[in-house]
């Protein structure tokens, strides 16, 4: 019956609507049982849902408009009962219609998923749907085809569109041992890959899991008016029980009960953040939910880490400079030998180093320990190198002469991390490290302000002079240098005691404590890792700091577009309530205007779909920036 | 535990999203049930030896929503 009902239901309104105009155009006796039989053909399935509403111990908008039609049927005003039930029926059909309408963008998401994967099986081609590849296969992708596992390439050479990932358009160059992802489009060229990661386990899957959780998680405005709405329905028949009491007038009664329907209310919120977090999900920004969207608008300072957030994370070796007589070239490879047990991209940019100038550094270290956020000790060829920062020397009380000093100030100055190396106790060497600004950084600072934030500020384990230099190039509020992971969790955690709503940016591994202590965390995707999409509220794929700056203002627009609905909802309530008082509004009329304001809440959501950030602002900032600023 | 993911016909209503949770916990053998109003989707965590995931699809379908695919693992 409800099967039947649901697959129907668009017949049925049709058919109720052809009663109603046929009932006026016939009139005489044909037109009560034409408006009554219009009445029982659309109300049963209102009914019906309703009852069963009931069961589950739920009072919903359906038990309001049965109780009203019943009541308009025993007062004999079969025109309002026959209207009432078809503009129910006809408004949840839009509604349907409107509702898939914002939910389209995370559909053009999921609708980029491959479909099927050629592989190379006992060395002949066979094409198989998508998630039937094996991990550790062998697949060959031709231009125009999708990428259908995340893989590395094992050859040829392509430019692949990674839109569904980072919501960039622009094919990135990919060649031998570079990581490709499911969803991706390979724009010219040819790969082979094998896959590592299958179906579900692909950062494109997780992807759309993410979205689509993220849209159920509710604000809490959203948790309010649910609420609200459980106690207001049941309130509503009574507020009507007391009105028939007070004036006798079913009929006004009656039109109470329709009226003060929450359609608007309960719809409105929600909307706005499904849209809006839709919209994110387009331009590779990740958004985990309404309470992220609702706290994120909320920010007025925000605190980025420096390496690889404000900088582009991808250090080179500028100096290399050797105290005493060693041999440059051995103790270079010893250095690097020394890095291989380093996570830290200070760290491995030293042994990327090395490999480049073609030095041999196999061999393993006999003993070695990360000391987080200073450096490294390791044993190598049986002496103790000591590589890290001054606070390290200081640690293990390593002398820096002036000599030393003066080099290391002196390379610091010009925008170098100055790193130490210590042999046996003395150091033999300062290993000079530099990071470019990112292109987009000093623009989607000023949107930033623009957008009424109202502090900028950087943490970073660097040094002070570095730290320094790129503040002043960006115009910062403020920067601490020379921290430890600890002391940034800690410089949040005072911010927020001072009253401010901080949103932290880093790159999702070193930064994680940082990010889960700020009141929004923001991790910079570089391509999806797992931890930044599990720890951060905001996660930015293309690893972009423009897209901070969307991100920031979509959230804003959300948020006042969901207060635009609650206005909105609300305000039609209390007219109509004051129209149906005086008794300029009716039963039907007031039908057709409430179900009028739950549409236009959702068409006001849906311009959500469409927000992007200014365009003619971008242009003219963007031109400033052409000088490249190296660091 | 089996897990199923259900794909549904576009939901509309929020109160569709209650009768589907209540109706599928009831069910012996389940444990976990969301349902995902925006993207019209059931998840469900249950018991194959108890209950087969054919099943969990009837009670949807009598509530009056159809299936369109489902996805256990």
């Amino acid at each position: 019956m409800q099967l039947f009902i649901n697959r129907y239901k668009n017949q049925i309104t049709l058919i109720s609507f052809i009663l109603i105009v046929s009932a006026f155009l016939i009139g005489g006796d044909f037109k009560n049982i034409a408006l009554i039989l219009a009445t029982v053909v659309a109300g049963v399935p209102i009914a019906l849902k309703a009852y069963q509403a009931l069961k589950m111990k739920a009072f919903s908008i359906e038990l309001l408009v049965t109780i009203a039609v019943i009541g308009a049927l025993f007062i004999q005003e079969f025109v309002e009962s026959a209207v009432v039930t078809f503009l129910f029926m006809f408004g949840d059909y839009l509604e349907g219609r409107t509702l898939e309408k914002t939910r389209s963008s995370l559909k053009e998401l999921v609708d980029m998923a491959p479909q099927e994967a050629t592989v190379i099986r006992n060395g002949v081609h066979e094409t198989i749907p998508a998630e039937e590849v094996n991990q550790g296969e062998r697949l060959i992708v031709h231009a125009g085809g999708k990428i259908p596992v995340d893989g590395e390439i094992i050859a040829g050479e392509a430019s692949i569109n990674e839109a569904a990932i980072t919501g960039e358009s622009i094919p990135v160059r990919k060649k031998m041992k570079d990581a490709v992802f499911s969803g991706t489009i390979v724009d010219s060229g040819y790969v082979e890959l094998i896959a590592e990661k299958v179906g579900d386990d692909t950062t494109f899957a997780k992807i759309i899991e993410l979205v689509e959780e993220a849209q159920e998680s509710k604000s809490k405005t959203e948790k309010f008016l649910n609420k609200f709405a459980a106690i207001y329905t049941p309130g509503v028949v009574g507020l009507s029980l007391l009105v028939y009491l007070l004036t006798r007038d079913l009929h006004i009664a009656i039109t109470f009960l329709v009226i003060a329907c929450p359609g608007a209310l309960v719809i409105g919120a929600p909307v706005s953040n499904v849209v809006g977090i839709g919209n994110g999900a387009k331009h590779g920004i990740l958004i985990k939910g309404g309470e992220a969207m609702d706290n994120f608008s909320k920010v007025d300072t925000v605190v980025f880490d420096k390496t690889g957030t404000l900088t582009k994370g991808k250090p080179e070796v500028t100096d290399y400079h050797v105290f005493g007589t060693e041999d440059p070239e051995e103790l270079f490879k010893d250095i690097a030998r020394a890095e291989l047990i380093s996570e830290h991209h200070l760290g491995r940019t030293i042994v990327q180093a090395a490999k480049k100038r073609g030095l041999d550094i196999s061999g393993d270290v006999d003993e070695g320990e990360v000391i987080k956020g200073n450096g490294i000790r390791a044993t190598v060829d049986g002496r103790l190198f000591v590589i890290g920062n001054r606070k390290l020397m200081e640690k293990e009380n390593i002398a820096i002469t002036q000599e030393i000093e003066n080099v290391a100030v002196d390379r610091e100055k010009q925008g170098n991390t100055a790193i130490f190396v210590a042999v046996e106790g003395e150091i033999k060497a300062i290993i000079s490290i530099a990071d470019e600004i990112r292109d987009d950084a000093k623009e989607a600072i000023s949107e930033m302000r623009q957008n009424g934030v109202k502090k900028i500020m950087m943490l970073t384990g660097d040094n002070e002079y570095t730290a320094r230099l790129v503040a002043e190039k960006l115009g910062l509020d403020a920067y601490d240098a020379e921290l430890l992971p600890e002391d940034k969790v800690e410089y949040v955690k005072r911010l927020k005691d001072e009253g401010h709503v901080v949103a932290m940016a880093g790159d999702g591994v070193n930064d994680a404590p940082a990010i889960a202590t700020a009141d929004i965390g923001v991790a910079m995707g570089e391509g999806g890792t797992d931890i930044s999409m599990e720890t951060a509220d905001v996660v930015l794929m293309a690893d972009q700091l423009k897209q901070f700056s969307h991100a920031f203002s979509l959230s804003k627009a959300s948020m006042r577009n969901m207060k635009q609905n609650i206005w909105i909802a609300v305000g039609t309530v209390v007219l109509l309530l004051i129209g149906v008082l005086n008794g300029t509004v009716h039963l039907a009329s007031g039908m057709f205007i409430h179900e009028a304001s739950v549409l236009v809440v959702i068409l006001n959501g849906m311009r959500l779909m469409a927000f992007k950030r200014d365009k003619k602002k971008l242009k003219n900032s963007g031109t400033l920036e052409t000088d490249e600023v190296v660091l | 535990m089996t897990k199923a993911v259900f794909q549904l016909e576009p939901l509309t209503c929020p109160t569709c999203v209650k009768k589907i949770e209540t109706a599928l916990t009831n069910q012996d053998g389940v444990d976990m049930v969301k349902v995902l109003f925006n993207s019209s989707k059931v998840k469900a965590e249950f018991d194959e030896k108890v209950v087969e995931h054919g099943e969990l699809e009837t009670i949807i379908e009598k509530l009056g929503y159809t299936v369109k695919g489902t996805k256990v693992s």
